[in-house]
């Protein structure tokens, strides 16, 4: 064999602390290697120029480069070997830089590591034979997974775009927390009315199959070709036949069921349409709290109902979708906030969220868009917003800004002065991060048109005072002096986690999350909406805060992506993917048990047992190999020998 | 059950009646506390506020002490005698800062130093909500009380392991246990001033004025405390209290050791009451009218 070393400085970022010259100069010496040099940036046009001309001039047939980590640079290497004829496969990576130069500073140590990692690297080429792809077809629809603004976009781009979507959402109708908003910042639109006519267009538009009330039960298959079960959790309401007249709800006597849509400022019935604009409009009853389902008796929405929609007997129903892309739009929830004990842990009734106040402000909201105090009825007159409740707070484990907590309280103390003209909005901030398009300005006007105080500092305490007020204790950290406010109601502003449930479709999705459960992208920087699983894709506030325009923004780009994607009618395998030896297999079954993919049957052959890897399955995660007691089953480009033979070449240097 | 005691200087001076009545109802709920034999002041805040090491070693005699007594318990009524001798155990881990300290002792203080709690949450542990409710003979019905844990029973959490740091409810669940409405007192563990009281007198007046119009917006018969000092700035300073917020309270403030000796039947010379500076006559008449009132009934 006749391989060919290069020994990237990426300018200082390895040339700073790796002698690559040096290095270069001892992998001269490694076993078939007859060229090694040290170019200064080789992934650049001139450095992959060098690496073809060096394979016509050596007549290389396998290249190593040592240089960052694989994660970067290996598909860009492997289509310059491949353009100088050789095998994509005859190519190996040393990670010099992410292993070494960026993480120590001896530059003797250094060049002696980096001289190891490239020692493994050539003695692994040496045992590397070409591999070969092979093409199978894609299936041409998407999966959205989420119905809020984010997924409502990347669901009408991609239908727009010629592709069929399902788009599957947990709760009984699209929107999101959009649809709770009353009005939106900087532009003071009212939220319903910019989205809402996405919501119809979602539920018109022919390549778009809605299934609301439903949820991803489970994941199999690859990129092009997944299989989805969705439960559709049974609504108790056949909404082919129901009009979504609401007669029901408003019939129904149950009126003390807690409702999540309007985060609970004030009950609902047991039968319930989410709100005016819902799509679908559409009857869900609540089993928790049906009188018929719970105690048998009662049966009020089934003789009201003009169409005889309702159904008690209706179960959960599982559908299966085969799809070839999927995007995860599962937005947010809310922190636990109880866990404050000195803001009352929940206690005190006119201590709320700030989701609570733009359903209390929204007209179409349980008080018809009038601000009153939950406890009393009353109308506020001094509010007090307290910022990061919940966010920037590493006592509780959160330690990161949740974005736009800045931006919708001063939104808020804007509208409740239009609301209510003669009353005092107080703001408690820590910084106002307001980092947007008009955004500044904005929060300018908060306080300069709309006569909001302002009050640098953290809320340490409220409290009842016993007459019917709330005492608020703070700090003014610019006056330097404790604050205390006699409030009639306290807004939080509570910080955002993932969306509850994010960790376990994250499992199924075989996608990472971080520690409050946001999803990661591929690259922080330059693959933003994708993730480490092929065609998978995530858009919105999933993957970490985000405003609205920002959210459709990453919804349009998901869509971008999967139209990209399955543009093509095919798609190259992986051939990095196990086989067995049938010689040395004995049929135990261990590596059909370990494989999480499902990828590795046992079948029948001339009437004798055997194993089968299913090729467009495996994912070459490698389990299977380490599991296999006989060594019978190998993963191509990382077998037993090669790994041995790495370790060997470490050992001995 | 045998608790080693720890009274900590207060009980022998200004908390008389927190001892007297601490030790009657433990005698009444068959507890007996040894008291630790040749204890000494545990430096209170002029000792830690100079020296942690002079600090530690004033505790670590008391601690040597009852380990050498055998105890692998002590428990002690004042929470900031509770939070030196804590803090103590805690910094002795550290070698260096045990070697100054064993410098100043006479002998090195033992490893083996006892677990160290407050006398109502020893109570707690051995005596459960039920027992506790069998031994009442005189329910506090009819009484609406507040419990004030101060800001050192259950601060720093870590250290203190007493309940919510923010919220504790332990005093709320034995006294609802003995029959009394008890309510929500949101500034249960905000601080009274503390020893600010001598130095800086003004504080102590807004911190405890601020604590004292609460209770009495509430309509409290009386606050119910579990700390000496706080006990001092909100009973015998309550004067001061009322000059600064121009209002008069008139608030008992009971240790809850005579809120729990009055439901166990204990006659009021064992609780101390006389030692109260805003007198509680008026809170024991409504008790007494309630109960008149339900047996009547």
């Amino acid at each position: 064999m006749r391989i060919g070393v290069f020994i990237c400085h990426c300018g200082s970022n390895i040339g700073g602390t790796v002698d690559c010259a040096e290095v270069a100069k001892r992998a001269a010496a490694m076993p078939d290697v007859v060229y090694a040099t040290d170019p200064m940036y080789t992934c650049a046009e001139p450095g992959q120029a060098a690496i073809e001309e060096a394979i016509h001039t050596h007549a290389l047939d396998g290249v190593v480069v040592a240089s960052c980590s694989p994660r970067m640079h290996e598909p860009t290497f492997r289509r310059t070997v491949e353009r100088a004829g050789l095998n994509p496969f005859m190519f190996e990576m040393a990670n010099i830089r992410e292993h070494v130069s960026w993480i120590g500073k001896d530059v003797e140590l250094n060049t002696h590591k980096a001289t190891e990692l490239v020692g493994m690297a050539v003695e692994k080429l040496r045992r590397n034979v070409p591999l070969h792809s092979q093409e199978f077809p894609v299936i041409k629809r998407v999966l959205v997974i989420g119905g809020g603004v984010a997924g409502i976009q990347a669901a009408l781009d991609c239908a727009d775009g010629g592709l069929d979507v399902v788009l599957v959402e947990r709760e009984a109708t699209i929107g999101g927390k959009m649809a709770k908003l009353d009005k939106t910042f900087p532009t003071v639109d009212c939220s319903a009315c910019i989205l809402g006519p996405k919501m119809v267009d979602c539920a018109q538009h022919p390549k778009i199959t809605l299934y609301a009330q439903s949820e991803v039960e489970d994941i199999g298959g690859y990129v092009g070709n997944f299989q989805v079960k969705i439960k559709k959790r049974a609504t108790y309401v056949d909404w082919h036949k129901c009009t979504g007249c609401g007669t029901c709800m408003e019939k129904c006597p149950k009126k003390d069921v807690p409702d999540r849509f309007n985060e609970g400022v004030a009950p609902t019935k047991a039968i319930t349409i989410a709100f005016p604009q819902a799509i679908p409009k559409k009857a869900v009853i609540n089993p928790d709290y049906c009188r018929q389902l719970t105690q048998g008796k009662c049966g009020v929405c089934a003789k009201v109902c003009p169409t005889k929609a309702i159904q008690y007997d209706m179960v959960d129903e599982i559908v299966t979708e085969e799809v070839g892309a999927i995007v995860a739009a599962t937005g947010y929830d809310l922190v636990d906030w109880h866990v404050y004990q000195e803001y009352g842990g929940g206690r005190y009734p006119d201590v709320i969220t700030s989701l609570a106040y733009e359903r209390l402000m929204n007209a179409s909201g349980p008080t018809g868009g009038h601000i009153v105090r939950p406890s009393d009825g009353r109308e506020p007159k001094t509010i007090v917003f307290v910022q990061c409740v919940g966010s920037r707070d590493p006592s509780i484990g959160r330690p990161g800004c949740s974005g736009f907590c800045c931006m919708y309280t001063a939104k808020q103390a804007i509208l409740t002065k239009e609301h209510i003209p003669d009353s005092k909005s107080y703001v408690f901030y820590m910084d106002i991060r307001a980092a947007g398009k008009m955004y500044d300005e904005f929060t300018r006007r908060a306080m300069e048109e709309y006569g909001t105080d302002y009050i640098r500092g953290r809320v340490s305490m409220i409290y009842p005072d016993g007459q019917g007020q709330l005492t608020v204790l703070g700090m003014d950290t610019l006056l330097g002096q404790q604050i205390e406010i006699k409030a009639d109601l306290v807004v939080l502003a509570v910080g955002i986690e993932a969306s509850h449930g994010a960790k376990e479709l994250a499992e199924k999705l075989r996608i990472s999350y971080d520690s409050a459960g946001f999803f990661l992208e591929s690259h922080v920087k330059l693959k933003p909406v994708e993730t480490n699983t092929a065609g998978v894709f995530v858009a919105g506030v999933c993957q970490g805060t985000k405003d609205i325009p920002a959210s459709v923004a990453q919804g349009s780009a998901c869509a971008a992506k999967v139209l990209g994607l399955l543009a093509k009618d095919t798609l190259s395998s992986n051939p990095q993917i196990a086989s067995v030896n049938t010689l040395r297999c004995v049929v135990c079954g261990k590596c059909v048990q370990t494989c999480p993919f499902g990828a590795i049957k046992q079948v029948e052959e001339r009437g004798r047992p055997q194993i089968r890897v299913i090729e467009t399955m495996c994912q070459g995660c490698g389990l299977c190999t380490s599991t296999c007691p006989q060594g019978a089953i190998q993963l191509a480009h990382a077998t037993d020998n090669q790994i041995l033979a790495e370790v060997n070449a470490l050992c001995q240097m | 059950m045998n608790f080693t005691y720890y009274p900590g200087c207060s009980a022998h001076g200004s908390s008389l009646d927190y001892e007297l009545s601490t030790q009657a109802v433990c005698q009444a709920l068959d507890i007996t506390l040894t008291e630790l034999a040749d204890w000494n002041c545990c430096g209170s805040t002029p000792a830690h506020a100079t020296s942690h090491e002079l600090s530690a070693a004033l505790c670590a005699r008391n601690l040597d002490l009852a380990a050498q007594a055998g105890a692998d318990l002590l428990v002690t009524p004042c929470p900031s005698c509770l939070s030196n001798l804590l803090a103590t155990k805690e910094r002795l881990q550290d070698v260096q800062f045990k070697h100054k300290v064993d410098a100043l002792l006479d002998a090195p203080c033992a490893s083996n130093l006892p677990r160290v709690t407050s006398v109502v949450q020893a109570i707690a542990e051995v005596i459960s909500l039920e027992e506790l409710k069998a031994k009442i003979k005189k329910p506090l019905s009819g009484l609406k009380l507040a419990a004030y844990y101060g800001c050192l029973m259950s601060r720093p959490a870590e250290r203190m392991h007493f309940e919510d740091p923010e919220n504790p409810m332990l005093l709320e669940r034995m006294l609802t246990a003995c029959g009394a409405e008890m309510v929500d007192f949101p500034l249960k563990t905000a601080c009274c001033g503390a020893a600010f009281g001598i130095p800086k007198r003004p504080l102590t007046q807004v911190n405890s004025a601020k604590i004292l119009t609460l209770a009495a917006n509430l309509q409290v018969d009386a606050l119910v405390v579990a700390c000496p000092l706080c006990q001092m700035n909100l009973d015998l300073r309550q004067g001061q209290a009322e000059r600064y917020s121009k209002r008069k309270f008139n608030l008992p403030i009971l240790y809850y050791s005579q809120v729990l000796g009055l439901a166990l039947g204990l006659p009021k010379e064992q609780l101390g009451l006389h030692k109260l500076v805003v007198s509680c006559q008026p809170m024991l008449n409504k008790w007494a009218q309630a109960q008149s009132i339900a047996e009547g009934a």
